[in-house]
């Protein structure tokens, strides 16, 4: 990175460390905290996406699409994350290969299962074989989202179904009095007030997302954990430019700072959501704001 | 007559092995010498040198993924990589799980490593990395086994004193104690464990395992395996005759 590291057993104090901290290894550590954020950015609506959609099916007048919605409701959320993390992941990617095999080779003359060896033919496999390395990184994520989406969408949509019985009968019954369908009064009336009930639930379920990011490293993901335990473990001269004994401390209170940081920004901005809900709601929040206004 | 018949070998296999023309291979990359990520953050040691020049006999392009130890094997035959180079031991038990290619690196021996030599091997707490040969020694012991998913994490464990002593590779050992400044030394007597380090393949790739049984002869007969095992192990290391 700078000029003075050419020769790392020669530095000093502040100098070493800041050719210690800008090695490629480091750079791939705060490159995992994007990841993590990333993964956030894209999860996060994708959870509130399945949640809505659980939602809206557990209340629906179809029996068939109600009992879909709560059953996804009900199973999802409870199987513990990691045994669905772990079983998913897994039955997800061997799933889609076995489609793709029986789509693209059904000539192909091996049995798929041979005792433990999951073998499909190269042109079904996900991602391809010759596909480049960022390819199978970009898969993997992709399976930890859509994994994480299903199972924080259960959680969403139990809370968004809370969420949607809470708006007041009397706003449905004149909603209806003005002549509206139900699918409008649901469109125009419900969905815009579910949210000021909605919202502690759904901070609760984001707080803890942040917190269940560590999992991807379950996914084979290398992420802000995986990095500090590599960063932190005791390293020798003969391997390393930069020998220091174990300082995986160090390295996880600095995972401990990320995440109170960022779980707090994150308090504060549903905070100030929860106060511009409330306006005009005839909710105890709601009044309180009118009181201050007058 | 016997390095022109190998050369032969290699040039059909590689044709035949052509169907796959990238070989993934998984490691754990926490395991130096044989494999770790460097300063920069990328793959290196005595695996991953061997690894690239059997991939270039054999005509193959090869790939590494890092993969946790714990979920290697599994990995492998679900078909998330082609080949692992994390430095396994050949045993009978993985033996029916998966196959390996004939050993790359000589049976070595295991030792036992302490704060100080006197230690107690025999019956107190010794750790040592889940999945390892060596931790089925340990387990058979009569000793308490402490298991840890790195091999890192079981020098910190010996050095907080949460252990008596380690149980790992020599060859991984050695650098370890040589660099601790007098503070690790070994204990105990050497224990010889395992057929040797060898590449795991799915039981079912008996093409690619006849392509990488071929490179490992050709490079055991010219002496560049041996070069590479002095390299990464020091003079002292076992070679091939």
């Amino acid at each position: 990175m700078f000029d003075f590291c050419a020769e790392p057993d020669t530095l000093e104090g502040l100098t070493w460390l800041a050719c210690y901290l800008t090695t490629g290894k480091h750079f791939a550590f705060y490159n995992a905290f994007g990841t993590v954020l990333m993964l956030l950015a894209v999860t996060a609506p994708a959870a509130l996406a399945f949640g809505f959609a659980g939602a809206t099916a557990a209340r629906s007048a179809l029996p068939p699409l109600r009992w879909l919605g709560k059953g996804y409701i009900a199973v999802v959320r409870g199987v513990p994350d990691i045994a669905f993390f772990l079983f998913f992941v897994i039955a997800l990617d061997q799933g889609l290969e076995w489609l793709r095999h029986h789509a693209l080779c059904p000539d192909w003359p091996d049995a798929v299962r041979q005792g433990t060896d999951f073998i499909v033919c190269p042109q079904a496999k996900l991602p391809l074989g010759t596909a480049p390395q960022w390819v199978h990184e970009l898969y993997g994520f992709a399976t930890a989202v859509f994994t994480f989406a299903i199972v924080f969408g259960a959680f969403a949509a139990n809370v968004l179904f809370g969420a949607m019985q809470a708006v007041p009968r009397s706003q449905i019954e004149t909603a209806e009095a003005y002549g509206m369908s139900r699918r409008q009064a649901f469109r125009r009336i419900v969905v815009p007030q579910m949210w000021l009930y909605a919202l502690p639930g759904l901070g609760n379920l984001w707080m803890i997302l942040i917190k269940a990011t560590p999992l991807l490293f379950l996914l084979g993901v290398e992420d802000v954990v995986y990095w500090a335990r590599e960063l932190g473990a005791a390293k020798t001269a003969r391997f390393s430019d930069y020998p220091h004994p174990d300082w995986r401390m160090w390295y996880f209170l600095a995972l401990l700072i990320f995440y109170l940081a960022f779980t707090r920004v994150s308090e504060i901005v549903i905070g100030r959501l929860t106060s511009r809900l409330s306006h005009g709601q005839a909710t105890a929040g709601g009044e309180k704001l009118r009181k201050a206004a007058a | 007559m016997k390095p022109l018949f190998t050369a032969a070998l290699l040039t059909v296999l590689a044709t035949s092995a052509m169907a796959q023309d990238t070989v993934r291979i998984g490691t754990e990359g926490a395991y130096a010498p044989y494999n770790f990520l460097n300063d920069a953050g990328e793959l290196d040691g005595f695996e991953i040198e061997v690894g690239n020049e059997l991939c270039a006999r054999a005509n193959l392009t090869c790939e590494w993924v890092t993969n946790d130890w714990d979920s290697i094997i599994p990995n492998l035959t679900g078909g998330n990589y082609d080949a692992i180079m994390a430095g396994m031991s050949i045993t009978p038990e993985r033996d029916e799980v998966i196959d390996f290619t004939q050993n790359y690196s000589p049976p070595a021996a295991s030792a036992y490593v302490a704060l100080s030599d006197d230690a107690d091997i025999e019956s107190g707490v010794i750790a040592a990395q889940t999945n390892t040969i060596q931790a089925g020694h340990v387990a058979e012991s009569g000793a308490t086994l402490l298991e840890f998913a790195t091999y890192d994490e079981t020098i910190a464990a010996v050095r907080s004193g949460e252990a008596d002593a380690v149980f790992a590779d020599r060859d991984a050992l050695v650098p370890t104690v040589e660099e601790s400044s007098g503070e690790l030394t070994f204990a105990g007597d050497d224990v010889p464990l395992g057929g040797g380090v060898g590449m795991g393949l799915r039981e079912s790739d008996d093409e690619l395992q006849a392509a990488f049984d071929a490179a490992i002869a050709s490079m055991k007969e010219d002496g560049t395996l041996n070069a590479m095992i002095v390299k990464w192990f020091g003079e002292d290391a076992t070679v091939y005759e």
